[in-house]
């Protein structure tokens, strides 16, 4: 099949204007008789669910958790962007869009990333208008902050907590339409399989975790919003229940995978302690602007504080190398994400890691305190204060900055970082692919959307800070309640469609068989076991810096973990109760093939861009000797995967990307 | 260190329940609370038996899924976290530690440690809402400015995870403070003041019905709670209530 973005024609600052005057529209009568399944309430699946629901659709909405409130979308710290120009620096629209294209290293659609530029303000007033508490100037008017990669203050932000209040407002939209009827919400609910009549998207096949119970449930559309697999690497900043379970069942019945070599690797996050670690913490982006990141120059000072005979406070200036500003003197400490991380690995890979497991470098604030100590001090007329007083100072307002953050810190790793540097370590954070969907955001199966984190369209191959939040409400508010309406356009004729069909019999059936399976498998090793082994082949060698030799033997260990899986996992308990250890299993059986497909993509893209990182494609001399080559001749396309029994077999179907009001360019920050 | 843990094991709702124990060694300071659950469930996953359901999720203390009452207190013997973030260097080696769903009629057990919170999804129903539909032609973020105080304080109160500390914690298994949040961020912003009336008297109505119970004023709610909800919102939460019944 031919892959078609449906991007509409015309300039590119009317292609959304223009579409929505031309599309079908469906009466307020005939939407009562139309029925919408959406799979996650997260912030594109919320916001998506409440609006469909005030148009007048029926909607089912379905969550693993106990409450949409739970969606991992509140923990996102930061804020989001949106081109106010509240601060009259220079933004719009465009200068949203050109940013977002550049960040995300020239690999998306022009078309839905100016849609989402053009939507983003639109947000923060609906946001506002549902009572969401942002962070307000002494004026009384909204504030904005900076985030990484960009040349203005375009960010919206409530405290360190931008994500949870956005998710609580989405959820306050949406139980005002569960109250009134209009959405059935099913909470502790798991989408096991999309069903498909006549190639359209008909209905679902979900278990009640309570229960063990297997559901069918049918619609005119099917609308996926179960966010990232970031989890494919076991330890991520994802909660423990993030999957990719939905998004992989859907590509198993017929929609393409697109992009999953592109994975953000955020540099920010507290380090691994030890074997036990089940997730890992993120610390915001933001601590770079006035952490300086360091590992000592000598290996005999590694050692010593390894060994804790050394302290890193004890190590002079000399002995210290700021390496992050010795290779990058332009950007320094804020260097964007992917080259931060990278960076950190190439000297814990060359043996400099600060902490027992070898994968640590320090993060430093004592260099601003003294700043900002001073500073103060002059502020407060002391003259000649003493050391101790700048601290003093200086600790203050670092205090009053990122206070929330050293607190976390502190209560996970014991150590007071106002006294010693923080130790940091990259840590995988967001997927930028996902499963592909054209400019109405369908998938390559008629009636089945995607939206948010689990598709593909809007960041390229790395997301800029504060966008994630953007792309999740723009999808649900603004643009798939639109673009679903034409569609649904030709079902108004259609009737309920029945859930008594072979079609359901089948997809039940498949359901019924996997987990019948895995509680009579009698094997001798937990789901944990196989998910941790995953995660290290994918960490090892589909992680920060992959290469040909390393992706081959990925995929083939992958495949290896994968079929001693089907052989040797345990699963106790029954089927018909609460069972998590059976949940965990049917997660961890679809990473293992989302995995195998992911070394598979990178593999193919050699190139390295955003995200991926191929060690085979760097500049090889000049001022760049040493860092990432993107290579648009060969590789300025969008990848999507056809499902074909094996992952390894998958079909690569190439979506070009046009590039026509933006220049590219290679990106430099030296 | 070594440990030994004594855990509320229920099959199911209809089942009676009862505390078993449990040994766990080579336990590191540095493992989150969970992480120790972890470390008995692979245990027990090895050696036949069934691990110990528990509700968990983000693991940062935000998404207010876990819960858990630990040697008598909701979230356990640390302040200002979540049951995620409690560190084992909190407990000694040697100690016994008793675990526990949190417990009220509003709550019922669904298996282990696990609890069905739908009760407080359905006060949220009732009225912790601003009617307004998402149109796309709303009228601009900063048409109305909102001084940064009641704006701080709104945010303050809107921080609530909805975990049910504060009912597992309280005598009377009152839900006073998670509505009383509620209630309060939107009381404090003029968005809210439309609906405010029967906002109150609808979330209260609920809240009665659920089961919960009232307020005595105890305190233990501001203790227990990871987010550090004051008590001014219970407060908050009456005066509202009082003028909505005053107004009709």
């Amino acid at each position: 099949m031919a892959l078609d973005s449906k991007v509409p024609k015309g300039p590119i600052k009317d292609k959304w204007t223009d579409y929505k005057n031309h599309i079908d529209l469906v009466n307020p009568a005939n939407k009562r008789n139309i029925d919408i399944i959406v799979v996650g309430t997260g912030l594109a699946g919320g916001s998506a669910a409440a609006t469909l629901a005030e148009l007048g659709y029926n909607v089912k909405a379905f969550a693993y958790q106990d409450s949409p409130r739970r969606a991992h979308s509140i923990a996102a710290q930061g804020g989001i962007n949106a081109a106010k120009n509240y601060q009259g620096d220079g933004d719009s629209t465009y200068r949203l869009f050109y940013d977002t294209v550049k960040g995300g290293d020239y690999r998306s659609r022009e078309a839905n990333v100016y849609r989402l530029a053009e939507v983003s303000a639109n947000i923060i007033d609906q946001c506002v208008a549902q009572g969401v508490p942002f962070a307000r100037d002494y004026g009384g008017l909204l504030d904005n902050r900076s985030f990484g990669g960009v040349l203005v203050s375009r960010t919206f932000y409530a405290k360190g907590q931008t994500g949870q209040q956005l998710l609580l407002g989405a959820y306050s939209a949406l139980n005002r339409q569960i109250a009134r009827g209009k959405i059935e919400m099913f909470n502790r609910h798991e989408m096991l399989d999309v069903v498909k009549v006549d190639g359209k998207a008909r209905g679902i096949i979900a278990r009640n975790l309570i229960t063990g119970e297997i559901e069918r449930h049918s619609a005119h559309a099917v609308v996926i919003a179960s966010g990232g697999y970031g989890n494919v690497y076991f330890l991520s900043t994802n909660a423990m229940g993030s999957n990719a379970t939905a998004a992989w069942k859907i590509h198993k019945k017929g929609a393409y995978f697109a992009n999953p070599c592109y994975t953000q690797i955020h540099p920010t996050c507290i380090p691994r302690s030890g074997d036990y670690q089940s997730k890992l913490t993120l610390m915001s982006e933001s601590l770079r602007n006035d952490g300086r990141i360091w590992v000592p120059k000598n290996m005999d000072d590694v050692l010593a504080i390894r060994e804790g005979r050394k302290k890193p406070t004890e190590l002079s200036e000399e002995e210290r190398d700021y390496y992050l500003e010795r290779r990058y003197p332009a950007f320094g400490n804020l260097v964007p994400r992917d080259v931060a991380s990278r960076a950190a690995k190439e000297r814990c890979d060359a043996g400099y890691g600060v902490n027992a497991t070898g994968e640590a470098v320090y993060l430093d604030f004592k260099t601003a305190i003294n700043r900002y100590g001073k500073e103060q001090a002059k502020i407060s007329g002391i003259t000649n204060p003493s050391e101790a007083k700048i601290y003093e100072l200086g600790q203050a307002l670092i205090e009053e900055k990122y206070g929330n953050l050293f607190q976390m810190y502190e209560k996970i790793v014991d150590e007071n970082p106002y006294k010693t540097p923080m130790m940091i370590y990259p840590a995988t954070h967001y997927t930028m692919g996902g499963v592909w969907v054209d400019y109405n955001l369908m998938t390559t199966v008629p009636g089945l959307y995607c939206i948010g984190e689990a598709n593909f369209s809007d960041h390229g191959a790395n997301r800029l800070g504060a966008s994630a939040l953007m792309q999740g409400l723009a999808d649900g508010y603004f643009v798939l309640p639109y673009t679903i309406g034409n569609y649904l356009s030709n079902d108004i004729r259609t009737g309920k469609i029945s859930t008594d069909t072979t079609e359901f019999d089948e997809a039940e059936k498949e359901v019924k068989n996997k987990i019948d399976f895995f509680i009579n498998n009698n094997g001798s090793k937990s789901v944990d076991y196989f998910h941790k082994r995953l995660g290290k082949v994918m960490w090892d060698k589909v992680g920060m810096a992959r290469t040909e030799e390393g992706l081959k033997e990925a995929m083939s260990e992958i495949k290896a973990i994968r079929e001693e899986f089907w052989k040797e996992v345990k699963v106790p308990g029954t089927a018909a109760e609460m069972n998590p250890e059976l949940e965990k299993a049917g997660r961890v059986a679809d990473f293992l093939e989302l995995g195998e497909l992911f070394a598979k993509d990178a593999l193919d893209r050699n190139e390295s861009c955003g995200g991926h990182f191929r060690e085979e494609s760097v500049e090889l001399d000049g001022e760049q000797k040493g860092e990432a080559k993107r290579n648009d001749k060969d590789y300025a396309y969008v990848s999507a995967w056809e499902y074909k029994g094996e992952p390894a077999d998958a079909v690569l179907h190439k979506e070009e990307l046009e590039f026509k009001d933006i220049e590219l360019k290679q990106r430099s920050y030296k | 260190m070594n440990l030994t843990l004594k855990i509320w094991r229920q099959k199911g709702p209809q089942d009676k329940g009862q505390m078993v124990d449990y040994k766990v060694t080579d336990i590191s300071e540095h493992m989150s609370f969970l992480e120790m659950m972890d470390v008995l469930n692979e245990q027990l996953i090895n050696s036949g038996d069934e691990p110990v359901a528990f509700d968990h999720d983000c693991r940062e203390g935000i998404c207010g899924m876990c819960s858990m009452y630990i040697n008598g207190e909701a979230h356990g013997p640390d302040r200002g976290v979540t049951t995620c973030q409690l560190h084992m260097r909190m407990f000694k080696d040697g100690d016994t530690i008793t675990i526990e769903p949190f417990r009220a009629a509003a709550f019922p057990v669904i298996k282990d440690l696990v609890v069905d919170r739908m009760a407080f999804e359905r006060i949220q129903q009732a009225g912790g809402y601003i009617s307004i539909n998402t149109s796309g032609n709303t009228q601009d973020g900063n048409a109305i400015p909102i001084s940064k105080h009641a704006a701080d304080e709104a945010m303050d109160a809107a921080t609530c995870i909805g975990c049910g500390a504060c009912v597992a914690s309280c005598k009377n298994s009152s839900a006073m403070l998670f509505v009383g949040a509620k209630v309060s961020q939107y009381a404090l912003l003029p968005q809210g003041q439309v609906e405010a009336a029967d906002r109150v008297k609808n979330m209260v109505a609920q809240m009665d019905l659920e089961g919960f119970g009232n307020c005595t004023n105890t305190g233990a709610c501001e203790i227990e709670c990871p987010k550090g909800i004051s008590l001014e919102n219970i407060a908050r939460m009456n005066r509202e209530f009082l003028k909505a019944n005053v107004k009709g």
